[in-house]
């Protein structure tokens, strides 16, 4: 069981406890992930994933079954999905996940429509609710951050050279297809990790937001993975707070602090920041 | 160096390969043998890099084959043993990462890409990265070096896997000139210490036309193949335009 530990305000209460637990987790996974979804210009795979996870979490509100399994299972199979398509070279990256995307949430729509309960049972999953995050979240997210970082620890040098140069990768004989497959199926068991509080509206945000700011401010690699988790962890930190003692939709006030934070890193991260935002970096080509 | 070792390291037997109705690789057999330094010529679009593809088994010949340690490329299991320079354009510099980061890439395929690096693989990226001459740059960002000290770090990476056999793409283009000289080096360095056979397509070659073994002039079909003294004495038709000759051949006659 998990038990309610002395902390100070905002988190002194059981609810808020199990929000910060989950919370944790999704701060680090989501940009760790993100950072080589962003690398690979799939930075809006998070939304597309979502919106699978939409459909999945309609199917278990229709079937009354635990919605967080029904999307878990939708979301994974939905990135295999679409990466098959693409290394069958049917669509491009794009095209594949649009498919996807639309047909997930056009999908939970018409699931929803066909519940008795209506839509208002959905809501807490597009927006995030601190409220109704329970022991059961906690333990199957603490799972699931487990998998992820343990997956990406033995994929991810592999992962990291094929994002540097796909092809050299391939010559190397580095398995480039099953790190692309691992990462879209990580990515979507961080979407479903993330959906209880940041809320599938806003989970790609997390995914984002904090590697923006990493790849701003970081010199190497490593540097970047630090600062993307750090800021990761302490939006949601902030952001639950401030969602408790101003009563706020704890996913919106997440994703605007960690905004507000990559704000920050632009106005005060100096001219070479902000030239490397806009890729003007001068390199000396002799 | 003996004139036909055997087994070949590299080898084409009448490849072929074509897009679409152009056929752009014809016929085209040669082999290359432990510890050769040979150099692949050509005008642009005279099949050099889809050769190279097909080598490296990056594509499938429609008619013939090619071979890789004796081996069809897309079977070799030991990939550790080709080490591969790709054109410096294709690396994807936006990301930050130090020299040391990418050159550890390349120790991947020795190490074993589920591993962590252990001290003989770090001692393996700190001689590579030495070697190219970048020790005082490995911890800076690869993005903020000049190109030809990008192209060194690719170099770099390639040595880290102590290969048995080199490939080059086009290495030297757009190359200042202490890269020119850190490359010779580097090269000569992997022949002569590591016996490595190396096998480099370029247009330039200015900085290493006096190292090489062999040279293979290609125009979709093979027009030539000897050492570049004989290529001089041959006064052979590359069959290219003038100005498309490569610069370095101006340097021999």
């Amino acid at each position: 069981m998990i038990g309610v530990i002395s902390l100070p305000y905002p988190f002194e209460r059981e609810f808020m406890q199990y929000a910060l637990w989950v919370g944790l987790v999704v701060g680090a996974c989501a940009p760790l992930i993100g950072i080589f979804l962003v690398q690979k210009r799939q930075a809006l795979m998070g939304d597309g994933l979502g919106h699978i996870a939409f459909a999945g979490i309609a199917a278990g509100l229709l079937l009354e079954v635990w919605p967080v399994w029904t999307a878990l299972v939708a979301a994974v199979a939905g990135a295999l999905a679409i990466e098959w398509l693409r290394n069958r070279g049917r669509a491009t990256g794009d095209l594949a996940l649009a498919l996807f995307f639309y047909g997930g949430i056009a999908l939970g729509v018409v699931l929803i429509s066909r519940s008795s309960t209506g839509g208002l049972n959905v809501l807490p999953y597009l927006f995030g609710s601190i409220l109704t995050v329970g022991p059961d979240d906690v333990r199957l997210v603490i799972i699931l951050g487990l998998v992820i970082i343990f997956s990406l620890a033995i994929i991810g040098r592999a992962l990291f050279a094929s994002l540097l140069d796909e092809e050299s990768a391939r010559v190397a004989g580095l398995p480039v297809v099953l790190a692309n497959t691992m990462l879209s199926v990580l990515a979507a068991i961080t979407v479903v990790a993330a959906m209880r509080i940041v809320g599938i509206l806003l989970i790609a945000a997390l995914m984002v937001l904090p590697v923006a700011t990493g790849r701003l401010v970081a010199r190497s690699f490593r540097g970047t993975i630090i600062i993307s988790v750090i800021v990761g962890v302490v939006s949601v930190i902030v952001g639950l707070a401030a969602a408790r003692q101003w009563a706020l939709a704890p996913g919106g006030a997440i994703v605007l602090t960690t905004a507000a934070i990559f704000s920050l890193a632009i106005v005060f991260g100096g001219e070479r920041s902000r030239a490397r935002l806009t890729n003007r970096l001068p390199t000396t080509n002799h | 160096m003996t004139p036909h070792p055997s087994p070949s390291i590299l080898s084409a037997a009448a490849a072929s390969f074509s897009y679409g109705s152009e056929t752009v690789v014809d016929r085209v057999s040669f082999a290359v043998g432990a510890g050769e330094f040979v150099a692949l010529v050509g005008p642009n679009g005279s099949g050099k890099s889809t050769l190279l593809r097909l080598l490296l088994g990056l594509l499938r010949p429609e008619s013939g084959s090619t071979t890789c340690f004796g081996v069809d490329p897309r079977q070799l299991t030991e990939r550790a043993r080709v080490g591969y320079v790709p054109q410096r354009s294709i690396l994807g510099l936006e990301l930050p990462a130090t020299v040391s980061e990418v050159v550890a890439t390349g120790r991947l395929a020795r190490s074993g890409w589920w591993r962590r690096l252990k001290a003989p693989d770090h001692r393996a990226i700190e001689h590579a990265i030495e070697s190219v001459g970048l020790a005082e740059q490995s911890k800076r960002p690869v993005r903020e070096l000049s190109g030809g000290q990008q192209q060194r770090v690719l170099i770099a990476r390639a040595m880290a896997g102590d290969p048995e056999l080199l490939i080059l793409d086009e290495p030297v283009a757009g190359v200042d000139a202490e890269s020119q000289r850190q490359f010779r080096d580097t090269l000569v360095h992997a022949v002569n210490a590591h016996r490595a056979t190396v096998f480099l397509v370029s247009h330039e070659l200015g900085a290493v036309a006096n190292d090489l073994d062999r040279v293979i002039v290609m125009k979709r079909k093979i027009v030539f193949d000897g050492t570049p003294a004989e290529l001089v004495a041959s006064g052979v038709d590359l069959g290219v335009p003038a100005d498309a000759l490569p610069r370095w051949l101006e340097g021999l006659t």
